[in-house]
């Protein structure tokens, strides 16, 4: 799935989510389809029970931008629940950061008994657990690690359709290491199979968060497309997938208007940290979405109502003519609206001054016309009526 | 080919020597497999060259087919993410940013602290840890072709790393030697581009070993052109011509290591290249270039027609009948707070006092003994 959110600031927030599902009880493992080997094998031989690693590289500005949809600290952050059937846990501990270093091209053998930590009451696991004892947990953080290629490069090799097909086209590295944050995580836990929840299912879990905000055109237009962002559209859906979709949040504050193009497949409405939110639903895999043209590329259009609005200026030059500022506005109901102007003031010549400059200057007042029943009346009216209908 | 078949007479002395022939041919340069090692040492922006430099090896090798699971790729810094990269996620090695060496699948092994003289000696000679992943190993044997390259800072006898330590030649010396020794390499080029290269080579004693070098002792290697949009120099004036050199290498190609020597004369280099052959056993005139920048592919193509039989069933095996739980499982609660706060906090483990608690109480029993004499003893007892 892919989320696109637009930030209220102007930027805009991505937010990829790649599920997938193993059905295999846990221990007795031969067989390998869509989930990576070398992530199953963690499961299967070095006994982990739930596993979550975050690259990140950025700072989630939380005032400007909101909270964040995963949270996750930048650096690379590991922690890791242990099956209750391993004996020494710092063993396996250290064993499994050198494992996940060699995966993921990222320096996790680093981390040794200095900067890992057993929580006792947070991380709880997120996955199906009998029991928690924290003995079998560790964290750990290393805030130094950098984000790049590299380790975006064997994230991608985990996917069923790699970087070939379906959402993860998008994911060039060119495009999403020049923003201003980039979040990659992979989640390993067990989940219930079915509704009856009497067998395990193994879920890895990949997610990618990327905030772009340097793309706002002419004028800080908050448009954006697919194309804008990624430099890549959208071909067709990943065909191992069974369910490939893309939401964009077109819920939309006081009076500003939404266009998406193309048309969504569906609307969803949703309750998303506490608020209302609507969303234009692509679905990759129905028919319908690519019949008129070969390439998705979704794009998102920002209008405002066209308010009837006039402005005439004509600043002042020295000593040869006045400003001149005529404004047609609407202004809202009940409120107060106040327009500024700077000036200059400039030095007077010694002949200038009046015999009493102690005075000070005058303005020439605004003649503003507040003119609702002028435009409300006919014109018959203007001629005839009595003395209070132009007032 | 020219295999004997099952019931054909042996064959005679003519198909004899045409086999030997072809035997010949098919291991006329005894290696059968391929590994790189490339290092980049120099740690922060302005060494922005030294990063490229390096890709751009990864690259050429890469393209001549060595894999990346045969490919040990250390770089001392980050250069793409940088902060101080205006464009993130690149290093180019031409000005105007015509090439992009970073590329979309590059997989670092070794990057910013982890490149040590340790690790590098390390990885030379197969004494690793045992928890090493594959990817950060090299696995070579005595039938592997080694290329090993290396750039960065260097001075006469000294290759600086990271700015905090150095390796001399003697170390690397000795470390080729234990690779011989241990039969970790057939052959073995090394490339060095730094300032004074030539003398890291001099001391090499171990057989089967080529190396080049981008100048002498008492020079500097230079660097080839700044790029006034990322605000560095791209790249070494030695590895931009080896590099436009194996631009003309395709994986089939005759070219030998003769024609690698003559690579960046004085003219364009103003350091003088250096090399030395005397430790390698073939004539340099009959090494390939592909002998260490690409790989061995050695295919066999039969005549013989295999046929399918379209008909046959997949078998597929039951998988074995899992054990459903008794009753549902369930999700672990995320925030129990009542089990939280009332949580017995772990027993601190014991431990016997420290050294200092006992001398001070060895010290007041001492006292008291020595005011109040041993009598009082059986008062405490």
């Amino acid at each position: 799935e892919l989320l696109l959110s637009p930030l209220p600031a102007g930027g805009i927030a991505a937010t990829f989510q790649f599920r997938t599902r193993w059905d295999a009880a846990p221990g007795r493992v031969s067989h390998y389809r869509l989930f990576p080997k070398a992530l199953g094998q963690l499961v299967a031989a070095r006994g982990v029970r739930e596993l979550h690693l975050a690259l990140t590289q950025g700072f989630w500005r939380t005032r400007i931008w909101g909270q964040p949809p995963l949270q996750a600290p930048a650096g690379a952050e590991l922690w890791v629940w242990f099956q209750d059937t391993v004996a020494d846990v710092d063993k396996a501990w250290k064993e499994l950061s050198n494992i996940l270093s060699g995966i993921f091209c990222a320096s996790l053998n680093f981390i040794d008994s200095t900067n890992s930590v057993t929580p006792t009451a947070s991380f709880k696991p997120l996955g199906l657990a009998n029991g928690t004892d924290h003995r079998l947990l560790r964290y750990a953080v290393l805030p130094r690690e950098v984000v790049c290629t590299e380790n975006l490069t064997p994230w991608k090799k985990l996917l069923p359709c790699g970087s070939k097909a379906g959402l993860a086209v998008l994911l060039k590295a060119e495009r999403l290491f020049h923003s201003s944050y980039h979040s990659q995580a992979v989640h390993i836990r067990p989940i219930c199979r079915d509704a009856s929840c009497q067998a395990v299912s193994w879920e890895l879990r990949q997610t990618l968060t990327v905030v772009f905000e340097n793309f706002s055109g002419t004028q800080g237009k908050k448009d954006w497309s697919l194309f804008k962002m990624f430099s890549r559209t959208i071909t067709e859906a990943c065909p191992l997938a069974s369910q490939s979709k893309i939401y964009v949040d077109t819920s939309v504050k006081d009076k500003e208007l939404v266009e998406v193009t193309p048309s969504p497949t569906s609307l969803h409405e949703a309750i998303v940290q506490g608020e209302k939110r609507t969303y234009a639903v692509y679905d990759l895999l129905s028919p319908s979405l690519f019949n008129t043209s070969r390439s998705l590329n979704v794009q998102l259009k920002m209008t405002w109502p066209q308010d009837s609005c006039y402005i005439h200026y004509q600043p002042a030059q020295d000593r040869r003519r006045p400003h001149l500022l005529e404004m047609l506005i609407q202004l809202p109901a009940n409120s107060v609206t106040k327009i500024t102007i700077q000036f200059e003031r400039a030095l007077l010549k010694w002949t200038e001054y009046p015999p009493d400059p102690n005075h000070g200057f005058y303005f020439l007042p605004p003649s503003g016309a507040l003119v609702p029943s002028v435009i409300a009346m006919k014109e018959l009216d203007m001629e005839q009526s009595p003395l209070f209908t132009s007032l | 080919p020219g295999a004997a078949k099952p019931n054909a007479p042996w064959p005679g002395p003519q198909e004899a020597f045409l086999v030997l022939d072809q035997a010949e041919q098919f291991f006329k340069s005894s290696h059968t497999n391929n590994w790189a090692v490339l290092v980049c040492t120099s740690r922060f922006w302005f060494n922005y060259r030294h990063v490229a430099n390096t890709l751009s090896v990864y690259r050429s090798v890469k393209r001549l087919g060595i894999p990346d699971s045969h490919i040990v790729l250390m770089l001392a810094d980050d250069m793409a993410c940088n902060p101080r990269n205006p464009k993130p996620a690149t290093v180019f090695s031409h000005k105007n940013m015509e090439l992009n060496v970073y590329g979309d699948d590059v997989e670092v092994d070794y990057r910013s602290y982890e490149v040590t003289v340790e690790n590098f000696l390390r990885v030379l000679t197969g004494r690793i840890p045992p928890s090493t992943p594959r990817s950060k190993r090299l696995l070579s044997d005595d039938r592997s072709n080694i290329l090993i390259y290396m750039t960065g800072h260097g001075g006469n006898g000294f290759l600086k790393f990271q700015d905090s330590e150095e390796i001399t030649n003697v170390e690397l010396a000795d470390a080729f030697e234990q690779m011989w020794q241990k039969r970790r390499y057939n052959e073995l080029l090394f490339i060095i581009d730094t300032c004074q290269g030539a003398s890291m080579y001099e001391r090499f004693y171990s057989p089967n070993i080529m190396a080049l070098a981008s100048s002498q002792v008492g020079e500097d290697s230079l660097s080839h052109q700044p790029d006034l949009g990322i605000g560095v120099h791209l790249m070494d004036r030695y590895t931009f011509y080896v590099l436009e050199f194996l631009e003309e290498i395709h994986p089939a190609s005759q070219t030998n290591m003769n024609d690698l020597f003559q690579v960046c004369p004085k003219s364009l280099c103003v350091s003088t290249p250096g090399h030395r052959t005397d430790l390698f056993q073939r004539d340099p005139q009959n090494v390939l270039i592909t002998d260490f920048f690409g790989s061995v592919r050695k295919v066999e193509i039969t005549a013989e027609t295999i046929s399918l039989d379209p008909n046959l069933t997949a078998f597929e095996s039951k998988p074995p009948k899992e054990e459903l739980a008794a009753e549902p499982l369930k999700y672990a609660e995320q925030l129990p707070v009542a089990q939280i706060i009332h949580q017995k906090p772990k027993q601190k483990d014991w431990h016997p006092p420290g050294g200092f608690i006992l001398g001070l109480w060895a010290l007041i029993i001492m006292v008291f003994f020595k005011t109040y004499g041993i009598k009082h003893m059986k008062h405490i007892f």
